[in-house]
């Protein structure tokens, strides 16, 4: 602690903000994409198994052993099949995501009251329209609920893709900063990466009260 | 709620619904129904009773092909409901269950305009039909329109429910313990709404409850089934309790079957007595001079004639106006469509055996007594008015 550079070098943080608003973007971008597939894949599958109940435990089980392999692990699997890069990266990310994605879903369309799903059949719902129209929209506080934790978790573990050459603020925090020693990159790193899991979590809650008005009619009615 | 003098009659009457040799059996398991054949006679009123597992539920969704027989046959207006698509069937047949099932994430309007938007109408078709029904079932559309279902009463959502089911102006109306999750003084109101809307709808109603008393007021005709879906008895309530076909049905209606044929006899079978009212405010001295000599009580109203409670005569003294806390409260409102059981019931459990009968604004129309109840008990039960 003598003539050594301070703690945190706020002269690096204003030289770089350019690289540090791109890094922050590709980061963005990574959790989308991961995300996003993740949606598009547990969505099908999620009406599958909420209709035949007896694969619920195989998809489940998959989606669980996806889950617990340590995310090194699954690098070490996939880069001789799909090399150092994006698409590695994004297949980790998903497959992260798809337990949750799929145990919130389900639970949401199995949380409806069944007197409800039986008055819509008995009104002249057809199946898809009492899906789309009924079920979905009832399942929606539960089923965002599930993006939620996959959207902070995804946050959370693309910066351990810059092992493999992604990574977002996961670059600044492991090129950056852990290789080099550079706490000040460190820092930066995670506190931009905390940063942008609030914002997307405070911004899908406040996407879940637009979309479920009724929701909140308990609370404010009678 | 609009004026039943006023209103036209919304809908033709219902239609005739039968069941011939209907058997429901699951799988190798109990058998849920047996050989059952009934005819529902068009704009009647049939309520099915029974102890449960008597399968009366699974033959009322045996109407909208919920539960499909597995022999016999469901006909409405003589069409086998097997050849009509159960989608389209189900949207021209209202339906009510017991939680109502109110779609939570719709609102009061959107809720009761569910069938007309599957049927494709027009929006501001379904708009004027929403104010409509509304009104009818006694709901200001001003208010309820955008509430969402989880800031209404139950009774609230039961009204929304039948205004919900009439939405297409169906013949035939399923309900199954449609008063089920009211407490019962809503439920006696919404019993008698319900039935002064039917006296101008005449729908066809398959009605389920477990209730005998309920069935007695609501029923045109009763069948009641005994386990496994066997048809006991089907018959008027009058001579369901006159002549029980077997002890089965009699224990089922009860010991107390002399007493239950007051429920058989509503309010407005009664000629109402004229009561003595005072206005609340109005002067002590001035309201003196109008009772006559011998009144017990005078019954203190608002500006609308709505009571307040009762007013022993002699405690009318001294000067100012009149102080609605002065009043001892009654007992229960009653309308012209109460039966004369829940009239008595009311009456005994208040100090002032006077039951004050009021129309749907709940301005005093009048009183009825326990001794004219009585006499009616005497004069052996007073039979239905058509």
């Amino acid at each position: 602690m003598t003539d050594e550079a301070p703690f945190f070098r706020t002269d690096w943080v204003f030289d770089n903000l350019d690289m540090l608003a791109l890094r922050t973007a590709e980061h963005v971008v990574l959790t989308l994409i991961g995300v996003g597939v993740g949606v598009l894949i547990a969505f099908p599958l999620t009406l599958l198994i909420h209709r035949r109940r007896r694969l619920i435990g195989q998809v489940i089980g998959i989606a669980g052993i996806l889950y617990a392999i340590p995310s090194l692990a699954l690098f070490g699997l996939l880069i001789p099949v799909t090399g150092i890069g994006l698409v590695t990266a994004e297949i980790a990310l998903v497959s992260y995501t798809l337990l949750i994605l799929i145990r919130n879903g389900l639970a949401g369309l199995d949380g409806i009251a069944p007197e409800v799903l039986e008055t819509a059949t008995g009104m002249g719902y057809t199946r898809a329209q009492r899906l789309w129209r009924v079920e979905l929209p009832l399942a929606l506080p539960v089923i965002i609920a599930g993006i939620r934790i996959a959207t902070v978790t995804t946050i959370g573990l693309v910066a351990v893709t810059a092992l493999i050459g992604q990574g977002g603020l996961g670059f600044v925090i492991i090129q950056l900063g852990i290789r080099r020693d550079f706490d000040t990159a460190i820092l930066v790193g995670v506190g931009l990466s905390i940063l942008l899991a609030v914002i997307a979590d405070r911004g899908l809650v406040l996407l879940e009260r637009a979309l479920t008005p009724w929701a909140r009619a308990q609370t404010e009615g009678t | 709620m609009t004026d039943p003098g006023l209103a036209p009659a919304l809908a033709a009457s219902g239609s005739v619904v039968a069941f011939e040799h209907v058997t429901k059996r699951y799988g190798n398991g109990p058998t849920a129904v047996t050989d059952l054949s009934l005819e529902i006679r068009a704009g009647e009123i049939c309520v099915l009773v029974g102890p449960s597992g008597c399968g009366k539920t699974t033959t009322m969704k045996m109407v909208n092909r919920l539960v499909e027989p597995t022999s016999g046959r469901v006909t409405i207006d003589g069409a086998d409901v097997a050849s009509l698509p159960p989608v389209e069937l189900r949207r021209r047949i209202g339906y009510v269950i017991q939680q109502v099932g109110l779609f939570p994430h719709l609102t009061v309007a959107e809720n009761v305009a569910v069938v007309p938007r599957l049927l494709g109408w027009r929006q501001p078709r379904i708009t004027e039909r929403v104010e409509e029904l509304l009104d009818l079932v006694g709901l200001e559309p001003g208010e309820y329109r955008s509430r969402y279902p989880a800031a209404l009463s139950g009774g609230e959502r039961q009204r929304v429910g039948v205004a919900r089911a009439m939405a297409a102006d169906p013949s035939v109306l399923l309900m199954d313990e449609p008063f089920g999750a009211v407490d019962p003084i809503r439920r006696e109101r919404l019993q008698n709404e319900f039935l002064r809307l039917q006296a101008r709808l005449r729908k066809t109603i398959v009605f389920v409850t477990h209730d005998v008393d309920e069935a007695i007021k609501m029923a045109d005709r009763i069948a009641i089934l005994q386990v496994a879906g066997v048809l006991a008895q089907y018959d008027t309530p009058d001579r369901l309790l006159a002549a029980p076909a077997s002890p089965f049905v009699e224990h089922f209606v009860g010991a107390d079957r002399g007493l239950k044929r007051l429920s058989l006899a509503r309010v407005r079978d009664l000629p109402l007595e004229p009561v003595v009212t005072v206005a609340a405010g109005e002067s002590i001295s001035a309201a003196r001079q109008r009772v006559p000599d011998g009144t017990r009580w005078v019954l203190v109203i608002d500006a609308r004639r709505r009571p307040l409670g009762w007013v022993a005569a002699h405690d009318l003294k001294g000067d100012g106006g009149v102080d609605p806390d002065m009043a001892v409260p009654g007992s229960t409102l009653l309308q012209p469509e109460s039966t004369l059981r829940d009239a008595l019931s009311a009456m005994l459990a208040s100090s002032v055996q006077l039951g004050v009968v009021v129309d749907e604004q709940d301005a005093v129309l009048g009183v009825i007594s326990v001794a004219a109840i009585s006499q009616t008990l005497q004069d052996g039960a007073g039979s239905p008015q058509p």
